[in-house]
């Protein structure tokens, strides 16, 4: 096979000189063999299996090769996200007609867990991003679907989320950003704390309160970067995420249009939850990915690496921690793709179904990204092995997006009072 | 303006996987094994696809032979841009003993049934390396070949080629008809985009038998055995020059 050493001699050639800087040359996973029961491939049909592919080969070539570099200069790889856009990954779940993919909510949990092994980071905000979209194309008028969606889904322009608050964060619905009409503009007063891409990003879905109090109260607004009295925080310091930034998001006697609001006045809670329910299998399916690629890592590590005159691969011990990760892995994600499929038909489980998942995926996937980090010893903490980026990335996952303590069990969570009937 | 491009696309084992000799050496191990299109195979559509958007085709037709899993392997190409597929069913024990000669006789055939004036191969596959097919179905058809292309141009009714050899790059003219191979550097073919991947469900593979085209499949190649490569041994260091003329000397060589 002369043809495919020099080809594949060639490919990794070109990644060596990429990333010779950074040294991270330990993450190739998205093409070894993998065994059947833990292939992310198994179960799909054929046209999934296409788009899991495209996915998997633009995370193998664009995105694995640089995520040790984005991490490490905190780079927001704003034209490989839009290469990824021009593959249809801007606007996956968003109308053809106004420039999305129209993918179905499996479609999507298949695409951003195979992009995820190239760069979790990278791939969770662009999860962000496309709910976004998705958000002013399912709720917005004709004009603000075509105002805003075409760009969005080409990457263009970028948008972000904002419904937390320096004081609001699991108790999302008392937010205080306030939106008092006059005439036909709201004058918002407040602040968004935490916000994926706050700063370097174009259009911002606001929850803000026009009304009363409670979840009622509250409206969302679609805010252009540019617009008098929207102003940002510093940039903060992250463990993780860092090829994203974050930043508060101020807003003072910022003036935004009537017609920028998505639906009417007090469906704006409404429009937020329903969003996260599409961004939290996506979450989970990033994390999902990290979690497939370092079992990958982690299993190539214990082939080369021996001690006792021996490959780790042939200590029962390690293979029986190994098959457990393997076993998380495969529990998550068919939670995920529970979920995804529920929401997509719309079944009355569909929203419980999507916080459960989101929280056992990300506790068990971070718990297999963790493991395998202490599965490759001194080397697992180093930064030239991948192993560790993925922990740090979706150790967040576990945070935002509700925080999975109060899913199933604090107050205002949605599942407990069905578990009661 | 030319017509038709026909393009041969082979599904092979994936370029990353490592190979496992079956423990009976009668061939790899394929089962479960992932595989994909041979990427010369994608180079090839790609430059195909390319010559349609510039509009120096009119239709790209995608061929593939093997069992139902090559439809797979047709799509793909498809999705990156070609018309329609054409997949030829072979199956069983002609498709283990499928190889240059059996596929170039029904590239043949299929380019004189669907008047193709060009077909554009990969230079050769990535699990036999054979590095055959074109010049066999060329010589089938009696049309010129252009093998290695780093470069196609059409020129009217001509085809300018840039073949990289051993000797350094040499650059033919041809008329069509005419067969290509491509190389490596002759393009970086295209991802697949989401809407494409969609659209090419409803593009159209035809389905048809080595028999409805003529083609004897019977094959003239028997394998006897397959192993892995040797081991590689380790070297001996040597202090002198003296020293590694005797152990050239010992060893045979010299």
């Amino acid at each position: 096979m002369a043809a495919a050493a020099t080809l594949s001699r060639l490919v990794r050639l070109r990644l060596y000189s990429i990333s010779r800087n950074n040294g991270l040359l330990f993450n190739r996973v998205q093409r070894r063999g993998i065994a059947a029961c833990i292939d992310p491939s198994v179960g799909l049909s054929d046209e999934q299996r296409e788009f899991q592919k495209v996915a998997f080969d633009f995370a193998a070539n664009e995105m694995a090769p640089h995520m040790a570099h984005w991490d490490q200069n905190e780079i927001f790889p704003v034209e490989t996200m839009r290469k990824a856009a021009q593959l249809g990954f801007g606007g996956t779940c968003v109308h053809p007609d106004v420039g999305g993919s129209g993918l179905s909510r499996l479609d999507a949990s298949v695409v951003f867990e195979a992009l995820s092994t190239g760069c979790a980071s990278t791939t969770a905000y662009m999860s962000i991003h496309n709910m976004c979209a998705w958000m002013i194309d399912t709720f917005g008028n004709n004009e603000q679907r075509g105002k805003y969606c075409p760009d969005l889904c080409s990457m263009e322009k970028f948008a972000s989320y904002c419904l937390t608050e320096p004081g609001s964060g699991s108790d999302a619905a008392s937010l205080l950003t306030s939106a008092k009409l006059q005439g036909d503009l709201y004058v918002l007063n407040g602040s968004k704390a935490f916000i994926s891409g706050g700063g370097d990003t174009d259009v911002y879905v606001v929850m803000c309160r026009t009304g009363g109090k409670g979840p009622k109260g509250i409206s969302c607004l679609v805010v252009e970067k540019g617009t008098p009295g929207l102003s940002f925080g510093k940039k903060e310091k992250k463990v993780g995420w860092n090829s994203q930034p974050t930043r508060a998001v101020i807003f003072e006697d910022c003036k935004v249009p009537v017609a920028n609001r998505l639906g009417i006045e007090g469906q704006g809670f409404n429009i937020a939850m329903k969003g996260l329910n599409g961004g939290r299998i996506n979450i989970a399916s990033c994390s999902v990915g990290a979690a497939q690629a370092c079992i990958q890592l982690t299993r190539d590590h214990m082939h080369v690496r021996k001690q006792f005159g021996e490959p780790l691969s042939n200590s029962q011990f390690l293979q029986f921690k190994l098959a457990e990760m393997a076993t998380r892995l495969v529990a998550s994600r068919l939670m995920v793709r529970q979920a995804a499929l529920a929401l997509q038909e719309d079944r009355p489980d569909a929203v419980p179904l999507c916080s459960m998942a989101k929280l056992f995926a990300t506790d068990e996937c971070f718990t297999i990204c963790n493991q395998a980090l202490q599965m490759h010893g001194g080397y697992g903490y180093l930064k030239d092995y991948a192993v560790q980026q993925f922990v740090r990335d979706i150790r967040v996952h576990q945070i935002l997006e509700a925080p999975s303590t109060t899913l199933l069990g604090g107050r205002g969570a949605e599942p407990v009072s069905r578990l009661q009937e | 303006m030319t017509a038709r491009v026909l393009v041969g696309v082979k599904r092979v084992i994936d370029y990353a996987v490592k190979i496992r000799v079956k423990p009976d050496n009668t061939g790899v191990v394929t089962d479960g094994v992932k595989h994909s299109m041979n990427p010369f195979c994608e180079i090839a559509v790609e430059e195909a696809v390319r010559l349609k958007e510039k509009k120096l085709v009119q239709e790209v037709v995608a061929v593939s032979c093997g069992p139902q899993q090559v439809q797979e392997t047709i799509r793909t190409a498809l999705a990156m841009g070609a018309d329609r597929g054409i997949h030829v069913e072979v199956s069983g024990k002609d498709y283990d003993s499928l190889g240059p000669l059996q596929v170039s006789k029904i590239l043949a055939a299929l380019a004189k049934k669907e008047e193709a004036s060009l077909i554009i191969l990969g230079k050769q596959a990535i699990d036999d390396d054979c590095n055959q097919t074109g010049q066999m179905t060329a010589a089938l058809l009696d049309w010129p070949q252009g093998t290695f292309a780093s470069e196609l141009v059409i020129e009217g009714d001509k085809v300018k080629v840039v073949r990289e050899i051993d000797g350094g790059l040499e650059t033919i003219k041809l008329n069509m008809p005419v067969v290509v191979t491509a190389d490596l550097r002759l393009n970086t073919p295209r991802y697949a985009t989401l809407p494409n991947i969609m659209k090419a469900k409803k593009k159209k593979i035809a389905n048809m038998k080595p028999g409805d085209l003529g083609v004897d499949m019977t094959s003239r190649v028997e394998v006897l055995r397959v192993d892995e490569p040797p081991q590689r041994q380790a070297g001996v260091k040597v202090e002198s020059v003296e020293d590694l003329v005797s152990k050239l000397k010992e060893a045979g060589r010299i």
